[in-house]
């Protein structure tokens, strides 16, 4: 006797745990085996590419907080680059350093949350979450203290940050480095061999390293499928070019190995950090721009409407999730003519069907917390 | 460091092998004809001295008088990059060919330029909209999107004092 079947419509999300946001992933099932995977998406389009086109350069600055809102520090980052690079600004050594030392803090950030989450995915049901947590808290703290906000930071500015450091800031980051290796260490022991985990995700969405390319992924995805790219390396900005750091690459391109490369990246991050922080000269952390006005005693303020020579640029760095990139086409007035993010998280997700087909639903759940995507830059 | 090489010489070097494929070359960007863009980025691809295997990045741009979708290039091997551009000047129905029998990772991409500028890639499997829904009207990133100058929102002004803030299409009534 044979039984009658037919291929069967499961929605995953909107509003769904492992969907991390408001993200929806038509799955249509055979038995429990995944033949068709479509993702809808845009239940967070903000349309920030059309609002930029009617700001300022500066006013521009706080929507790069709230694509990527895991890793804001890194979102102004790359939008001050472009913008930097467009119009051809110095931007002090202190600067830099800070720039380096907040993009590496809130690296660390990012990836934990992405560590505790992917575990929360493989079945570790919110104590990992809570223990990364933990950290994440003290570096928001960190950012608190540098800049006054906590998840929206609008630190950086064009021609360099917003404000120094304060003196009891030095002190209290040293403390959270001597304490993070002995978390990281924690970490290492409670998840990397952790039977559940490996079970899950080890041969699970595997991409080899001519597909990781082919379909321009970036990030831990790329370097999850053994590809040693690293845009920190291969084009240093910020004060990168001075530090000493290694590329954390993967072997078999699965989702084990994406996790393993971000407690990896912590690591490295914490490498940078030190090296950071001992090296970072005194001086201004401002560029004085030309028709700034500035009242004596007071911190130098980034001039209110820049108006950038008739051009175009395309900038990137490397972000907590990959390549993000800022594409500034310039009139010459003082918005931009046309403002695109080329977001890492979107484009992630462009394997996601090749990595889902074949493999079970549950599995589809583990593949995509690897990708970790943050879903305000996914929509935009 | 990487290397950013610039329309003028990426030109060069797409002039020496495929003559009169490029339209225009700009510090930035070299242009590329639309009938030869596909045979020239397999080109750019494949050759063991270019190797622009990965594809960084896929933009529509509104110029007015032209659509123009912009390719950003990296190559790791070689650890250039380089941007090409394609235009077209079709007010009403803009179409450039898909690149994603070149990099499957423009597929998303050349979904969302299709969503928010309404440029067709002819050639992509799967070219829908992607975060508006089907029967939007219009495609807001374009510059007259509502018929408003400059693609503005009546009310807001650009700059007061601005030349061209009378184009802005705010209400003086």
């Amino acid at each position: 006797m044979t039984i009658k079947s037919e291929p069967f419509v499961v929605n995953v999300g909107p509003q769904h745990p492992s969907t991390h946001g408001v993200f929806r992933l038509r799955l249509t099932l055979d038995g429990e085996k995944i033949i068709d995977a479509d993702m809808v998406m845009g239940y967070l389009h903000r349309s920030m590419e059309k609002l930029a086109e009617e700001r300022t350069y500066t006013q521009n600055i706080p929507f790069t907080d709230r694509t990527d809102y895991l890793a804001a520090m890194t979102g102004n980052l790359a939008y001050v680059m472009a913008v930097e690079k467009l119009m051809d600004i110095e931007v002090p050594e202190r600067a830099q350093f800070l720039r380096t030392i907040m993009a590496e803090l809130q690296r660390i950030a990012s990836h934990s949350m992405a560590i505790g989450i992917f575990a929360n995915d493989c079945g570790a049901w919110q104590t990992p979450v809570m223990h990364m947590f933990r950290d994440r808290e003290k570096i928001l703290d960190l950012f608190e203290m540098a800049c006054g906000a906590r998840l929206t930071l609008n630190y950086m500015r064009i021609g360099g940050v917003s404000r120094d450091i304060p003196d009891e800031w030095m002190p209290q980051a040293k403390k959270l480095l001597k304490e993070l290796p002995k978390r990281f260490a924690e970490y290492e022991d409670l998840l990397l061999s952790n039977e559940i985990i490996v079970a899950r995700s080890r041969g699970v969405g595997v991409l080899t390293p001519e597909q990781a390319i082919a379909y321009s992924l970036s990030g831990p995805m790329l370097r999850g499928s053994g590809v040693a790219w690293d845009i920190r390396k291969a084009d240093p900005y910020a004060a990168y070019g001075k530090i000493d750091f290694d590329i954390a690459v993967g072997t078999n391109g699965d989702a084990y190995d994406r996790f393993v490369i971000r407690l990896a990246e912590l690591r490295q991050s914490l490498h940078i950090l030190d090296q950071a922080l001992d090296m970072m000269p005194d001086g201004p952390v401002h560029q004085r721009l030309g028709t700034s006005t500035v009242q004596p005693g007071t911190q130098p303020i980034a001039p209110l409407v820049f108006r950038p020579p008739v051009g175009e640029v395309y900038s990137r760095i490397e972000s907590p999730r990959g390549e993000l990139g800022y594409y500034i086409v310039s009139d010459g007035g003082p918005s931009p003519f046309r403002f695109h993010i080329r977001s890492p998280s979107f484009i992630n997700l462009t394997p996601l069907k090749l990595m889902t087909v074949g493999s079970t639903l549950a599995d589809a759940i583990v593949i995509l917390g690897s990708v970790d995507i943050v879903v305000g830059e996914v929509d935009r | 460091m990487t290397t950013c090489l610039t329309g003028i010489q990426i030109a060069h070097l797409i002039d020496g092998q495929f003559p009169d494929a490029v339209e225009d070359a700009q510090p930035e960007f070299a242009t590329v004809k639309s009938e030869s863009l596909v045979e020239v980025l397999t080109w750019l691809r494949d050759d063991p001295d270019q190797e622009y295997k990965f594809l960084s990045s896929l933009t529509g741009v509104d110029r007015i008088q032209w659509f123009e979708v912009a390719y950003h290039l990296e190559s790791f091997k070689h650890n250039r990059a380089a941007t090409i551009k394609v235009r077209s000047s079709d007010r009403e129905n803009p179409s450039v060919p898909s690149v994603v029998p070149v990099w499957p990772g423009a597929q998303l991409q050349e979904r969302e330029a299709y969503d928010l500028l309404g440029i067709r890639f002819e050639g992509n499997p799967d070219l829908r909209r992607i975060f508006l829904w089907d029967g939007f009207a219009g495609f807001p990133l374009r510059k007259d999107y509502l018929n408003l100058p400059g693609g503005q929102m009546p009310g807001l002004e650009r700059f007061p004092g601005e030349p061209g803030a009378e184009l802005s299409g705010r209400g003086t009534e």
